[in-house]
């Protein structure tokens, strides 16, 4: 009972896929907000990696922790 | 080795929270140092000492830096208390590290070393990562090795050995002028003497006074974990941001956890800015894991560490950062004091606290509540 509107679907992704052109959506000059310093996603580094110490202590996980990144991705 | 018997992931952790290659994209960070008090308090540990953290760039090409951190420990927690005697030790941990950039391609090479009296872990981290995509995307992989020496105060001949390797890979999206979202994973495998040489399981025993007695803990000598985690900053209008996380892990002991966290930044005009976070972490047991086994040598692994039982936890943190203006601070870009505060809170399903009087087996659960603290001074130059 799926089959048929997979298939819609299929066609309707095939149809816009072949005039798709994936381009970077967001310019250069669009990007003052996420280069603001609050969009960090560790604004902190040595406080952010003493959490990740207690956390690492305490707990079972480990791995995969934030640290770095956010920013605007501007060289 | 007792307090923080997971300090031998640390030095393979820190060079990956530190190295700042694997997701920042194509810019050097800025060069900036921190100079902070962290304290730890709760279940009979207290934690305390400073951290050094600088970063100097040479010629928007290279930034090196360097952290130097100590931990000074007191510890009279319930597995001291209940299997050995309280004590104090100090962990002197230094990290130095390089990042190199290259066009769009970010390449960073770390180093960690941590010394206590019974413990010395070391650990090297290579990553590289590009940016793509108009710059919206970034790509980042690396690897760390870590190789440890686990001793014994109580025993001099003892020494065991540890191997470490950390893959992990990490994407960084801008999805909108507003939003950015990084997907993380890490692959950690372990080989050699992981349990604590110190620590003990606990089983029921008639010929004993209090009904049970003790045994040395065994663990296996191989562990393979994996994490992986999914995050997004989203950036408010009013000038604000808020941050979501969530992270899923299972390794082969039979563990699986995950935990969310969720988090508000909000600047206010004269120089202060807020920081309100909360996370949620709950975990199941390994499967060698149990509070008190029905007799001596019941299987061939055997743990009763709480970080290996079941349990759930809340941390709820505030903190306070005020930027000093630049004419207190004459000689720097900037420079900002800061205050942070959490309340961590544990409650344990099936590790039980054997300092109250009870038949074994039926003592209260063990609840953990912890304040943690982080001060520290940054500047930028």
């Amino acid at each position: 009972m799926y089959r048929l509107p997979l298939l819609c679907l299929l066609v309707v992704c095939g149809a816009g896929c072949s005039n798709l052109k994936l381009e970077p959506w967001v310019s250069p000059y669009e990007r003052n907000n996420l280069a603001d310093p609050i969009m960090s996603f560790s604004r902190d580094p040595v406080a952010a990696s003493y959490m990740h110490h207690v956390y690492q202590a305490r707990e079972g996980a480990r791995g995969a922790e934030g640290g770095s990144g956010g920013g605007c991705g501007c060289n | 080795m007792a307090a923080t018997d997971r300090r031998s992931l640390l030095a393979l952790a820190l060079v990956g929270t530190l190295f700042a290659a694997a997701a920042r994209g194509a810019i050097l960070p800025e060069d900036r140092a921190d100079v902070m008090y962290h304290g730890y308090d709760g279940g009979g540990l207290e934690v305390s000492g400073p951290s050094v953290l600088v970063r100097k760039g040479f010629a928007d090409k290279l930034s090196v830096w360097t952290n130097y951190y100590v931990d000074s420990i007191s510890s009279a927690s319930i597995d001291v208390v209940t299997t050995a005697s309280p004590y104090s030790e100090e962990r002197k941990e230094t990290s130095v590290g390089a990042d190199y950039l290259y066009g769009k391609t970010f390449m960073g090479l770390s180093y960690t070393n941590s010394e206590e009296s019974d413990y010395t872990a070391n650990a090297m981290r290579f990553g590289i990562s590009q940016d793509f995509f108009g710059d919206l995307t970034t790509l980042g992989i690396s690897y760390a090795r870590g190789w440890d020496e686990v001793r014994q105060n109580t025993d001099s001949t003892f020494g065991e050995d540890i191997d470490r390797q950390s893959y992990r890979v990490d994407l960084s999206q801008v999805i909108t002028k507003n939003m950015v979202m990084s997907v993380n994973y890490e692959g950690i495998t372990d080989e050699g003497f992981l349990n604590n040489p110190y620590r003990s399981v606990r089983y029921l025993d008639p010929s004993s006074a209090n009904g049970y007695s003790y045994e040395p803990e065994v663990y296996p000598h191989t562990k393979t974990s994996s994490a992986t985690a999914v995050r997004a900053l989203y950036y408010l209008s009013y000038h604000a941001s808020a941050r979501g996380e969530f992270r899923y892990y299972t390794d082969t002991w039979g563990t699986e956890a995950w935990n969310a966290e969720v988090g508000y930044v909000h600047p206010l005009p004269n120089g202060v800015t807020l920081d309100l976070h909360y996370r949620y972490y709950e975990q199941t047991a390994a499967d060698f894991y149990s509070d008190l086994f029905p007799r001596q040598g019941y299987q061939n692994f055997l743990a009763r560490d709480k970080e290996l039982s079941t349990f759930s936890s809340h941390t709820l943190g505030f903190g306070v950062t005020y930027q000093l203006g630049t004419r207190l601070v004459p000689f720097f870009k900037k420079a900002e004091v800061s205050l942070f505060a959490d309340y961590l809170m544990i409650r344990y399903d099936d590790f039980r606290d054997v300092r109250a009087a009870a038949a074994p087996g039926a003592e209260p659960l063990y609840e953990l509540e912890t304040t943690i603290l982080r001060a520290f001074v940054s500047v930028w130059y």
